[in-house]
């Protein structure tokens, strides 16, 4: 299956990716080269199998939902971590724009 | 022998009798980074100072005869496991500044058991990779051969374990990333089964895979990590309640009746290399003088593994690196729009490697696209684990090749993407079953590279695989 720069445009969309030129054309080629490969599954009857959705056969693990402390100072060092901060809140672009 | 060259079980006796000190040989391992990372480049982090204070603080307890399981025992992490207060950048420039607020939970009882923190590993981005040559801190190399790769994505771990940089390393396993390393650079490498180890505070990469092991220079070293690393998470809902077993005392029983398969699809792939192929089928023929019965079997859908771990994993990737958009942490680039600052972060931040992965897992998972590609792939998943329970039912555990190659040379396969994902092969069964797989020493070629045995046992089979490979480690 190959995949058309169109769609590679989209994909990135979706993926949150800017791409330059040269990295549309090598994605293009190499998505469809991995997805050619991938097609195999194809072969393979599948009618009566489930898909696996977990391997640990465990079933409802739930805790108590309580607030625990952190360690004193985790709440700078988050801070700390914001790309952007003013005045210990993390500052952001616009989310609505006009 | 030099202190940075023992092993765990050398170590804890040395410092409990004060042969050594734990800053003796916090610093002969520093000593060893110092010199050889600048041609090996295994660490993207070394932590002089914090190390030397953890050691001081380790020798104070063992005066005080409060020594744990590891005290003044200097280790070494993957660069995508978090580390309080230790920069964790996952080998990605989009982390480059970030420094975790916490240790993930195996971390955490590691440390509790006084192990000595040296620094953090090189790796392929996120764990992205096979030859640690996706890392945007540089590739890293072989110590048994500096033109060739150390094996990915755990390759600066295993690397500074074979270049006695440190006593013991860990490292995360999705795909081969611990057990692949470990073959390339003559170490033994356990993938324990999914939901046995805590995943808190792995960067994850996929999470139904995605598993945290250790990079050991004997069985018995990698034993006795497993009985401190296992257990139930609160943090991790995944992780399993089953009792852990008492690893160390487990592998000293003896294998005699132990049944080994030897699945016949292992040995028979296209691209094995005959002398690897010669090498484990030798190593494997030692079962036998110790008294296990051998046996082939056969895992038909082997030849699926790689085409379903190719759609899963991008696809979990993808939704798993979403949280990466430089708004909460992590580098921002300056855009002027909310979806330019998103996607020109994520541009600049990610390598090639992570970028094609989002790019296949989104594909995968969009509308239109989903049941051809991930609910196929989980459907075969089903049928390759259901393989190996019908097997198991034959056998204790199964001896394959954990490579179908010794390590390659640098940039032999950076441009050949199929080729890369290909180099995972034997490795990528387990994990889609999400069975355990240890990898130890089996020989080296002509050339002198080490070939890797692996051995895989059934969900929760650590004790027997472990027990194997400490027998196989005694015989020549």
């Amino acid at each position: 299956m190959k995949l058309t720069p169109e769609e590679i445009e989209s994909v990135a969309v979706l993926a949150r990716l800017s791409l330059t030129e040269t990295e549309k054309t090598m994605y293009a080629e190499q998505l469809s080269a991995v997805l050619e490969y991938v097609e195999r599954l194809g072969e393979v009857d599948t009618d009566q199998v489930p898909e696996t959705c977990q391997v640990t056969g465990l079933e409802d693990v739930t805790r108590e939902d309580k607030v625990r402390d952190c360690e004193p100072g985790i709440r700078q060092k988050l801070i700390a971590a914001f790309p952007e901060n003013d005045d210990n809140y993390l500052r952001v672009k616009a989310v609505f724009e006009g | 022998m030099n202190l940075n060259e023992l092993t765990i079980v050398q170590a804890r006796s040395g410092l409990d009798k004060k042969e050594f000190s734990a800053v003796e040989l916090a610093a002969a391992c520093l000593a060893r980074i110092d010199e050889r990372n600048p041609a090996l480049n295994a660490f993207i982090t070394v932590s002089h100072e914090t190390a030397l204070e953890e050691a001081k603080k380790a020798d104070e307890q063992i005066a005080r005869g409060q020594a744990g399981a590891l005290t003044g025992i200097p280790f070494a992490v993957k660069d995508a496991i978090c580390t309080q207060d230790t920069r964790s950048t996952g080998a990605a420039t989009i982390l480059s500044q970030y420094v975790p607020p916490f240790d993930a939970t195996v971390i955490a009882k590691l440390r509790a058991e006084g192990a000595v923190l040296l620094g953090k590993n090189n790796c392929d981005a996120f764990g992205h990779g096979a030859s640690n040559e996706n890392s945007m801190y540089g590739p890293v190399k072989n110590p048994h051969d500096e033109t060739r790769v150390a094996g990915g994505s755990s390759g600066g771990s295993a690397a500074a374990v074979a270049d006695q940089m440190c006593v013991f390393a860990i490292g995360e396993d999705t795909g081969g990333s611990i057990r692949q390393p470990a073959s390339f650079c003559g170490l033994v490498g356990l993938r324990p089964t999914y939901g046995r180890n805590s995943r808190y505070g792995i960067m994850p990469m996929a999470s139904s895979l995605d598993t945290v092991g250790p990079l050991a220079k004997t069985v018995a070293d990698a034993a006795i990590l497993m009985e401190i690393m296992a257990g139930r998470d609160e943090r991790d809902a995944t992780t399993v309640p089953d009792a852990v077993p008492p690893y160390g005392e487990e592998i000293k029983k003896s294998v005699k009746g132990l049944r080994v398969g030897i699945p016949r699809e292992y040995f028979e792939m296209e691209g094995i290399e005959e002398e690897t192929k010669r090498i484990v089928l030798q190593k494997i023929e030692s079962l036998k003088e110790l008294g296990c019965t051998l046996r082939e079997v056969s895992l038909p859908h082997t030849k699926y593994a790689i085409a379903v771990y190719y759609i899963i994993v991008p696809s979990e990737d993808s939704s798993n690196l979403a949280r990466l958009d430089g708004i909460r942490y992590g580098t921002r680039t300056p855009a002027g729009s909310l979806y330019d600052t998103y996607a020109r972060s994520r541009a600049e931040g990610f390598p090639e490697e992570v970028k094609r992965r989002l790019m296949i897992g989104t594909y995968a998972l969009s509308a239109g696209y989903y049941d051809a590609y991930y609910r196929q792939a989980q459907k075969v998943r089903t049928l390759i684990a259901r393989e190996f329970d019908a097997v198991f039912a034959q056998v204790d555990v199964l001896a394959t090749p954990t490579s179908p190659f010794p390590a390659f040379k640098l940039g032999a396969k950076k441009d050949d993407v199929l080729a890369m994902y290909l180099a995972d092969i034997f490795a990528v069964p387990a994990s889609v079953a999400g069975i355990p797989g240890l990898s130890v020493p089996a020989g080296k070629t002509a050339a002198g590279l080490p070939v890797g045995l692996q051995l895989i046992g059934p969900r929760l089979g650590e004790s027997a695989v472990l027990r194997a490979g400490h027998h196989l480690e005694t015989t020549i």
